[in-house]
Parts: structure tokens; sequence; C-alpha cells
């Protein structure tokens, strides 16, 4: 005689399951860190004999030198890490194939460097602001993707990093 | 008079057979966002901050250098010398070929042994550097 079995459906028990997925999402939580590296990019010239040196018109260049305690001569003026600033957006206002020239003492602590560089970068920043409101009429963090490329385009950094002296 | 209780005619537990897959996407996400290798800084440093900064996103393609306070290099887990960087930058950019080294520089420090590091990157054809620093308020 065939007894009509009782059918079970089989099944995997899955409550248990959010447990499983929330230990896992916990370790991974704990180990990320989701910061983002912030700082001043810059690409460094090839190494120096494989340049050929490229003569720059004295006019084009604008030195800035840097000593220990912070003192800054911009081209034979004396003046102070904050005010580059001004006179660097002045001078490629001026001149526009400018090439900033930055070169700073063994002994000037990084602080006043990245400082130095900082200024520069503002200056090209506000230039960029200035350019983007004339052709575009618009600030430049309300730019397009080609447009901002325009913009870089149009208004390149020229920032160089001198060749240090030798000891 | 009777009061009765009024209660509404729906179920009322909340439906969890949906919370696994709530659960999972969070998961990827946060196993897409790791990056699993952290470093064990042995330099003590404290970055300059700046106005202009830039922001890197991408982590699989930077590789730090550290300089402490007393002027010590760091790269990966090694306190490395001056000239041994080379060698090293080298190597990453066989590894990675578009690496951005970042500098992870002491304010104190002197820029007497920030030009040797830069040197020793440019010799060993790691051009792409950024300068570590935190925003100025």
């Amino acid at each position: 005689m065939l007894k009509k079995r009782n059918k079970q459906e089989p099944e995997i028990p899955t409550s248990s399951m959010a447990d499983i997925t929330f230990l896992l999402l916990l370790f991974f939580l704990v180990t990320t860190t989701i910061d983002v590296d912030t700082g001043i990019g810059l690409v460094l010239p090839p190494p120096p004999d494989e340049t050929q040196q490229v003569k720059v018109k004295t006019e084009n260049l604008l030195k800035v030198l840097v000593n220990a305690s912070g003192e800054v001569l911009l081209d034979d003026e004396l003046t102070s890490v904050s005010e580059i600033h001004e006179i660097v957006k002045n001078k490629v206002r001026e001149n526009e194939k400018l090439i900033i020239s930055v070169k700073v003492d063994r002994q000037t602590p990084y602080r006043i460097y990245i400082s130095t560089l900082d200024e520069i970068k503002q200056a090209y920043q506000d230039l960029r602001e200035e350019y983007s409101l004339k052709t575009f009429n618009t600030t430049l963090n309300q730019l397009t993707k080609e447009q901002l490329a325009d913009v870089r385009d149009k208004v390149p950094q020229k920032i160089s990093i001198a060749e240090p002296e030798q000891r | 008079m009777k009061f009765k209780k009024k209660q509404a005619s729906t179920k009322q537990n909340i439906p969890t057979s949906s919370m696994p897959d709530i659960i999972f996407m969070l998961l990827m996400f946060f196993m897409v966002a790791t990056v699993l290798r952290e470093y064990d800084v042995k330099v003590s440093y404290q970055l300059p901050s700046a106005k202009q900064l830039e922001k890197i996103d991408n982590k699989r393609l930077t590789s730090y250098i550290w300089v402490g306070r007393d002027e010590r290099v760091q790269i990966d887990d090694n306190i490395v010398l001056i000239p041994e960087i080379q060698q090293i930058a080298a190597r990453k950019r066989q590894e990675i070929p578009n690496v951005i080294m970042s500098l992870r520089i002491d304010e104190g420090a002197k820029m007497g042994v920030v030009t040797d590091i830069q040197q020793q990157l440019r010799k060993g054809d790691a051009l792409r550097i950024n300068y570590s620093a935190l925003q100025k308020l």
C-alpha cells in the first residue's frame, strides 16, 4: 500500500542571513576610511640631463626667491608671502607668457614654501575666475567640464620649480 | 457607556524579508570603498595648511612619502635613506605607471630635505607629486 507522504518543501532558513550580513557590514564599516587626500598637485620636470635647456626671455620670467626667514624677493623687490598673490596676479595680467619660477633656500621651512605655492595658485585661480566671468558669464564652479577645460587651457598655470643650487 | 479600543485591521509587523537585501547593498558599498592596506606611520608630522587644494579621489594611484619633524623619511612601512628613494620611486612607477607620489611633510621640515627628495623622484621618473595639505579656514 502506498502511503501518501506528506511532501515538505525543503527550505533554507534565511532569518539569520540578516545577522550574518550585518556582521560583515560592521567589519567593513570599521575598516573603511573615506578621507580623500587633499593637497597641492605639481608635476616635476624630467631629470636635468634629459631635458634640453629651454631659454626663456628674462622679461617672461618672474623670479620668486624665498629665504629662510620667509622674506620674499619678487623680481628684486622685497615683499612678504601674503603679498605675492596680488603682485603675481597683476604681473600675469600684464604679460600672459609669464613663467613663475620659485626658488627657495635649503633652510626655508616647508610651511613657507607651501604658502608661497598656495599664493601663486590663488593668483591663477582669481585670473581664471575673471576669464570665466568675462567669457561665460558664470563663476568657475558653475562651468561645464568643457568650459572648465577651455578656461584651464586659456589661463594655464606656469609654475616652475627652479633647479636647486649645488651644495 | 462602553469604550472599545480601536484597532487597525492591518497586520502590525514590519516585513523584514527584504532586510538582508538592503544590508547587502550597504555591504557592497563599503566593500568597494575600502582600501585595506593601511600604513603604520613611524614619523610624527603636522601637515601645513593651504587654500587652493586639489583632491585625489583615487587612492589606488597614490603612494605616500612621509617626512617627520626630525626629517626622517618613511616610504611604505620602512624608514629609508634619501639616496634609496630613486630606486623605490622607479619600482613604484613600474607597478603603477601613473603613480601620484603624495608627500606628507611636516610643516616645520627644512626645504633642503624636500628638494633632495624631489631630485630623487625626478631621477626615478615619478614626476606626479602632490604636497599633502589641510584646508585653511
